[in-house]
């Protein structure tokens, strides 16, 4: 156990956060442009990236939101997008068990997947000591205040651009950027085109449902396919 | 539903899940099914967004060469395959949907 002062912790998660802004900043950019084009407004724009606070649920929901989809389709796949973070939760809790209610709400609400990347790495690096949640603290903070600012910035822009422009196109453009990339077996591979297909067979069902019974199928599929393999 | 209840219904639904097992320390364990299924999560939900949206631009289907935004939606997963590159695929997929909905335009193809 390396025994730190409360200001070394919590720099040291400001310090290893900091190259990871790099990644975020643009995204938090390109939301903020886009949730203006599709019509989110400006303070709903901003509210977003502060309220739900997890940059591929945002990007959906704004979609889902232009697209015209029911409030409760937009729910419930933002929480599906978002629940790996029960795994990150997991995690972190005999990290964090000995802390009071307030500090685990807190450490709760800046759980990222890049507050998550480097706080782990960190606990797993140096082990458990008293003031090592300052750590976890300086990360998330680092990261919500980036994703904050570059979300103001990217409405800025974003109420610059003509509407003339074919802006919307660039939300499917992004998520086939964060896909294909992700396609790194046959499960996933099959998981994504039975998804596609289903997503577009059932396009004509009403309020957008068709996504969810096509994610849930797509899951699934992947999930029988990863369990042949094996 | 008003946007501001969507978002703060989805903003609790995802505070809830950070908090799940930092609160309940860790007495439940994560079932394996579970696991492993998130790793599809991701893919699938963003696969049934992008499909329909480049094949029914409009919302309504137009499943055809002539479709720009299919047209396009291509090059930018071949781009996003050769070069993993979140920005080169989204300035490829936009010049190609400009470029391609002025060929039509201009030239009648």
């Amino acid at each position: 156990m390396i025994a730190k002062t409360r200001k070394q912790e919590f720099w040291g998660g400001v310090r290893d956060e900091a190259p990871i802004l790099l990644g975020v900043v643009p995204f938090g950019l390109l939301f903020g442009a886009l949730a203006i084009s599709a019509q989110l407004g400006s303070l709903a724009s901003q509210a977003m990236s502060a309220i739900i606070f997890a940059g591929s649920a945002q990007f959906i929901a704004a979609q889902l939101v232009a697209s015209g989809s029911s409030g409760l389709v937009i729910v419930l796949v933002v929480f599906v997008v978002n629940l790996r973070h029960a795994l990150y939760s997991a995690s972190l809790a005999p990290h964090v068990r000995q802390l009071g209610t307030g500090w685990k709400l807190l450490l709760s609400y800046l759980l990222t997947d890049e507050a998550y990347a480097v706080t782990i790495t960190h606990y797993n690096r140096e082990g458990d000591a008293p003031d090592r949640h300052w750590y976890f603290l300086g990360a998330g903070l680092t990261l919500w205040s980036a994703w904050q600012a570059s979300t103001a910035v990217g409405i800025f822009i974003g109420a610059q651009i003509p509407a003339s422009w074919p802006l919307g196109f660039v939300l499917p453009l992004t998520f086939i950027a964060l896909v294909v990339p992700a396609l790194k077996d046959r499960a996933g591979v099959v998981a994504a085109l039975v998804a596609g297909l289903v997503g577009l067979l059932a396009f004509g069902l009403p309020y957008k449902t068709g996504l969810l019974l096509a994610a849930l199928i797509g899951i699934i599929t992947g999930l029988v396919i990863e369990g042949r393999q094996k | 539903m008003n946007i501001w209840v969507i978002m703060i219904i989805g903003g609790l639904l995802t505070f809830a899940t950070r908090l799940s097992f930092i609160f309940l320390l860790d007495r439940i364990k994560v079932p394996d099914w579970f696991r492993r299924g998130l790793r599809f999560v991701p893919v699938a939900v963003l696969s049934a967004i992008i499909l329909p949206e480049l094949t029914s631009p409009n919302n309504t289907l137009f499943l055809s060469w002539r479709n720009p935004e299919l047209l396009a939606g291509l090059v930018a997963i071949l781009v996003a395959w050769r070069t993993k590159n979140v920005l080169l695929t989204i300035l490829a997929g936009m010049a190609a949907l400009v470029i391609i909905q002025l060929l039509f335009g201009h030239f009648g193809f």
